[in-house]
């Protein structure tokens, strides 16, 4: 498996899901950079090309082999796959 | 072996210490309460000045401050098994405000308990723009603010919160037996509290465009509607409270079905005194057509002109009512006709030593301060029923 690059997390300030995403990250000891859209508007447009959708919280995991892994929502077990 | 322990009743790490020795059968050799001051000084005097519990000396040489699990064991020379630390009193299944007063009080009498959530710590409450109608809170409480209020509250005395999905539950014997993401838990008893989410509205498009501008949830996603137009469905106090939370963002077209609302008439003031807000009555949405990754118009239908039209909608939010989350029982409980858990007196289910709290019981009002109050009588149940 190719070592983890770079994680982002895409979220806004008032969304229950998003805080969740990031003590799961953080139990895993993982780094990663909290985005929230609601702040940072021009980010918006990357999240939904990368997701395909307009949900938050998305986590995109980029690997060193040039893989991506998106995930939408905070589902436990495809994260755990994701940073795998 | 001498085990020596200083710690204190508020700490849920000391929990966890506790809960390790008795899944072992150690017994420390002595046990000090750290809120003691005298106790505190002789501690930091022996632990090199840490002021953290809980702390264990071991065969007066070993010092252990804030041990995990694997640490313990390989200070006490005990062979860990996972299975006998997934063993407890009570496993409480959601995390919303039901369980979590079922929590508070279970743990103040030393009922060793876990909870497990699937989703997010609070549930539906903690999604919830603003509650204002929970007692205790004259100025409201936002949903999120509330629920690290409960979760902080559980956990301080020593509730345990662990991330899981139930996949199934059975009793074998005197134990219950959960099936669940995170491998298998016993328990003595069992709370049921998954209580609900919103139901999908059953409109053209809906499915298909879930996610891409169909959503549930206001908070998570109506920031990302700056400045747009959007449509709501429902007309109870979610589709009332949420339009008021989206209204901040964007303009909001309310569809009722009915000719009135059935809120709280202190949320129907509040939307009808909003210029950013419009409610029409009477009115359905029929299809929601999307365009790419968004959704771009709805198509609405009048139930008393029987006019059709389409009207602009960079996207949907749906509020049409709960439905109870009771797909992983797998028919193991005995539901009511509406698929909502039936219990006795007791809150105990058709499955003995299973109780249930909260929304997702038959009978069950959807209020938050309900499901405190059911979550607190569930405890007092649990608790005798374990004493028998």
């Amino acid at each position: 498996m190719a070592d983890i690059k770079k994680i982002t997390v895409f979220s806004t300030t008032t969304c229950a899901y998003c805080p969740m995403v990031k003590k799961w990250l953080d139990q895993k000891g993982l780094t990663y950079d909290y985005i929230q859209l609601d702040k940072d508007p021009s980010r918006q447009e990357e999240m939904i090309q990368k997701s395909g959708q307009m949900a938050v919280p998305v986590t995109i995991v980029e690997k060193d082999d040039g893989m991506e892994a998106v995930v939408v929502g905070f589902n436990p077990g495809q994260l755990a796959s994701a940073v795998a | 072996m001498k085990v020596e322990y200083y710690g204190a009743d508020w700490c849920s790490d000391c929990r966890a210490v506790k809960h390790f020795f008795k899944t072992y059968g150690i017994t420390p050799t002595t046990e000090k309460d750290a809120s003691d001051e005298t106790v505190k000084n002789e501690m930091l005097k022996r632990n090199g000045g840490i002021n953290a519990i809980p702390t264990l000396i071991i065969n007066n040489e070993t010092i252990l401050i804030e041990p995990t699990h694997q640490e313990l064991a390989a200070a006490l020379g005990v062979t860990m098994s996972d299975d006998k630390l997934k063993k407890h009193d009570v496993v409480m299944v959601g995390a919303g405000p039901a369980s979590l007063s079922a929590a508070i009080y279970t743990t103040r009498e030393d009922i060793d308990t876990v909870v497990l959530e699937k989703g997010v710590v609070g549930g539906l409450a903690a999604v919830t723009d603003s509650v204002e109608n929970y007692p205790g809170f004259p100025e409201g409480v936002g949903g999120l603010e509330l629920a690290g209020l409960l979760e902080k509250q559980a956990t301080r005395f020593g509730a345990k919160i662990n991330l899981g999905e139930v996949q199934g539950i059975e009793r074998k014997g005197e134990n219950i037996h959960l099936k669940t993401t995170d491998g298998e838990y016993q328990a003595r008893a069992v709370l049921i509290a998954t209580g609900s989410d919103y139901k999908r509205a059953g409109v053209k498009g809906e499915d298909e465009l879930y996610g891409r501008g169909v959503h549930y949830c206001a908070t998570c996603d109506g920031a990302l509607y700056r400045d747009k137009h959007l449509a709501v469905i429902g007309g109870g106090d979610s589709a009332a409270q949420e339009s008021l939370f989206l209204s901040k963002f964007a303009t909001v077209d309310v569809y009722i079905r009915k000719d009135h609302w059935r809120a709280q008439d202190v949320l129907v003031h509040k939307v009808e005194a909003n210029d950013k807000i419009k409610v029409h009555f009477n009115t359905e949405i029929t299809e929601i057509i999307g365009e790419g990754f968004k959704v771009k118009e709805v198509k609405v239908h009048n139930n008393k002109t029987k006019k059709d039209s389409t009207e602009q909608a960079d996207g949907v939010f749906v509020f049409v009512g709960l439905s109870p989350n009771t797909g992983f029982l797998n028919g193991a409980l005995e539901l009511d006709e509406q698929g909502l858990i039936k219990t006795n007196e007791n809150l105990e289910t058709s499955m003995k030593g299973v109780f249930c709290a909260g929304d997702v019981r038959s009978g069950a009002t959807m209020q938050i301060a309900s499901a405190v109050g059911e979550g607190a009588t569930a405890a007092l149940k649990i608790r005798e029923y374990l004493e028998d």
